[in-house]
């Protein structure tokens, strides 16, 4: 289908290693940006928890990276390629509600989803793509519950399953979106000693969290996001009271309110 | 015709055996239809495209008469079935397309999108149907037979059709199976592996297409959605995964046509089209009923054992406090309400069968109650369980004396070993000691059957 006619061309300012890199992203949906010129390098091997208040377009930087919604402008480098090239190396854990949970399928038919790529056309998930699936379900503490229909899993276990589906591909990247959003603590507990784990053996990983509380606990990196790219950087240095003020606080930006006129111009346009 | 007619034996014998070729042929093509429907029905309703499919059933009309007119005013036999059902084919495609460009411009939500198209092409090829008719009313009358069906004039040829597409789409369904079932399930996850889900997406509204495109003549284009939904929606009840699902659907839609295909050929004048859907809703009603996993019975015996198990519960914690407060080894029926209520009396009797009590009568229509080894058992690990709970909540939920026996009630019977693992883990408590109840315990116990 595409026509690949030029190599990367802004390669010389993308870092090269950097496991995610975007340069002057721009998303909108219907005229009013969500994304508006994200610059970002992530350093490699780090624990990134992005933050910011709700419509601030985390899930929608994380979907702009996958290709998952269009871009207005901007460009995308997953390990200094573009992630259609390195799909193989990133795993991705969507949001829990994203899918329909009353679903006919097992536990372990949801984690093995996560190697499909790994087979051919044709091919039906076999013993080994089985075997990888119940270590993954192991490593999340839900072995038991490999056969159970998804439906009766708890909302925890539920997002268990969605990170064994991840981990089971072994990625150098992963990208979560609200992982620990309506679990339990035991849960939370789990996905914290995994997001460790997963450090300690230097992949890198992006979190978008919604608990201001526990952020600079569970993160070496934040990226504070409300449309723009408000701060980023080590945790210690940029997890301040004035950028969470910045992120946060209640004053319309000149941004939201050009965004607010042009969303308003619309609608007029509409009736 | 509606005089009553004593049942002609021979007839009977002569459809169930297929003895007549024309009544072999339809039972067999339609059979077929029913197995494809209920197959790639599966894949449409798990990706909730089920109205789609409807719209698109709709859609075919048009295209059924403009190929007949074309046809006819060239003069290559306006009712050659191909050049219609490739009529169909278009025009059906023609109606996804307009659902799809009116609903991805963002300018329409769906279901006004499928609305608009549906009526539309339909009344388009209402129309259409009569200036046909009148042009050329000999020849067109066929072309009613595709809005309701006309079964009984299938052909050899019609049902090789048939049969050849049945194969065709379910060889597709399972070759394809992982993929279907991902883009149904998590299409998001699909795409970021560089999936492309248009391209499924495509493919299974091309197989709904094709059912319902050689599926036209036999149910016709009103019916045919229900050869794919109902059965799909059938089979839901019967299971939790998506392979079987495909199998038992694919069976109920086999089994669907096969048994509305006898019926009308049992009573003449009965629609096959017509008593294959209302087969396929019979067979729909008895899944929602029974079904295995879902079913309306299962979840009423589900409700039932736990009701018991918690009668059950309530009546071996009565003794057992009882004796615990007294300090001795059995205790009057009266002394804990056994005759207060129909409900416990028969709960007594029920563990008396079960080795768990020991039930004797004494003078004054009363009865001496003791427990047996197991039942003291069983007993002691209810009790300890009632009040583990109750600690946890009165430590945990901050409830109250009063309250956290009623709170502890609701709940306990349905704890799993695990957390009752946790909760003593918790507590801190001896793993088989018996705690102290938190609260006083009402003099005459708190059995009763919720007095």
């Amino acid at each position: 289908m595409s026509i690949r006619t030029s190599q990367p061309s802004l390669g010389s300012e993308h870092s090269p290693d950097s496991p995610l890199s975007i340069h002057a992203m721009t998303v909108a949906y219907e005229r009013r940006p969500v994304l508006w010129d994200i610059d970002l390098d992530i350093t490699p091997g780090s624990l990134v928890g992005v933050i910011g208040p709700n419509g601030a377009g985390k899930s929608t930087l994380i979907k702009a990276a996958l290709d998952l919604v269009p871009k207005l402008s901007g460009e995308v480098q997953v390990f200094g390629r573009p992630y259609r090239e390195q799909r193989q190396h990133v795993a991705y854990v969507p949001q829990r509600e994203s899918v329909d949970w009353d679903f006919p399928v097992t536990v372990l038919d949801v984690v093995c989803m996560g190697l499909y790529h790994t087979l051919g056309l044709f091919r039906p998930v076999n013993r080994r793509i089985r075997d990888r699936g119940m270590q993954a379900l192991t490593q999340v503490g839900l072995s038991d519950f490999a056969n159970r229909q998804i439906a009766q899993l708890s909302g925890g276990q539920q997002q268990r399953t969605f990170l064994a589906r991840a981990l089971v591909q072994d990625a150098a990247l992963h990208l979560m979106d609200e992982p620990f959003a309506g679990v339990d603590a035991a849960t939370e507990q789990t996905i914290v000693s995994l997001l460790r784990d997963l450090q300690s053996r230097g992949r890198t990983t992006v979190v978008i969290h919604h608990d201001l509380q526990t952020a600079s606990e569970y993160f070496d990196h934040v990226l504070l996001l409300n449309t723009r790219v408000v701060a980023f950087g080590p945790t210690k240095e940029v997890f301040t009271p004035e950028n969470l003020e910045a992120t946060y606080g209640g004053k319309l930006t000149l941004l939201d309110q050009a965004s607010q006129a042009l969303a308003g111009h619309a609608q007029g346009v509409g009736r | 015709m509606s005089t009553q007619r004593d049942i002609d034996w021979n007839a009977l014998l002569e459809v169930l055996v297929l003895a007549n070729w024309n009544t072999r042929v339809v039972v067999l093509g339609v059979t077929a239809l029913g197995i494809a429907g209920g197959v790639v029905g599966t894949f449409m309703l798990l990706r909730r495209r089920a109205l789609l499919g409807d719209a698109l059933s709709h859609a075919t009309l048009p295209g059924i008469v403009l190929a007949f007119l074309v046809a006819s005013a060239l003069g290559i036999g306006g009712k050659s079935h191909g050049i219609l059902l490739l009529g169909a084919l278009v025009s059906g495609t023609l109606g996804i397309f307009a659902v799809h460009w009116l609903t991805s411009s963002g300018r329409l939500s769906e279901d006004s999108a499928l609305g608009v198209v549906l009526s539309t092409f339909f009344g388009a090829g209402a129309a259409l149907l009569g200036l046909a008719q009148q042009e050329s009313s000999a020849s067109a009358a066929g072309l009613e037979t595709f809005i309701y069906g006309k079964t009984a004039s299938m052909l050899v040829r019609d049902a090789i059709l048939i049969g050849a597409t049945s194969i065709a789409t379910v060889g597709c369904c399972v070759v394809f199976f992982k993929e279907l079932r991902l883009i149904c399930f998590d299409p998001d996850f699909a795409r970021g592996h560089g999936m492309r889900t248009g391209g499924y997406d495509f493919l299974l509204m091309s197989l709904v297409m094709a059912v319902v495109v050689v599926g036209l003549q036999a149910v016709g284009l009103v019916l045919v959605i229900a050869i794919l939904v109902i059965p799909a929606a059938a089979a839901r009840f019967w299971t939790n995964m998506t392979g079987r699902m495909l199998l038992t659907s694919g069976f109920i839609g086999g089994l669907g046509g096969w048994l509305g295909t006898m019926l009308s050929a049992l009573a003449p004048g009965l629609p096959a089209g017509a008593m294959v859907v209302l087969a396929l809703g019979g067979i729909f009603l008895v899944s929602l009923l029974l079904g295995r996993r879902r079913g309306l019975l299962r979840r009423i015996i589900r409700l039932r054992r736990r009701a018991l198990l918690m009668e059950r519960d309530h009546a071996l914690r009565a003794i057992w406090e009882c004796l615990e407060q007294s300090g001795t080894h059995d205790c009057l029926g009266s002394h804990i309400g056994f005759r207060r209520g129909w409900a416990t009396f028969r709960t007594a009797k029920r563990l008396q069968h079960a080795g768990l009590l020991v039930v004797e009568a004494v003078e004054g229509g009363d009865e001496r109650i003791s427990f047996t080894p197991s039942g003291e058992r069983e007993a002691a690990s209810v009790v300890r369980r009632h009040r583990l709970w109750e600690h946890y909540l009165m430590r945990r939920a901050d409830f109250d004396e009063q309250h956290v026996d009623r709170g502890a009630d609701d709940l306990e019977h349905l704890l799993p070993i695990d957390l009752l693992e946790e909760l003593e883990k918790e507590l801190d408590a001896d793993t088989r000691a018996m705690l102290p109840s938190p609260h006083s315990l009402h003099p005459d116990g708190p059995g009763g059957g919720g007095s």
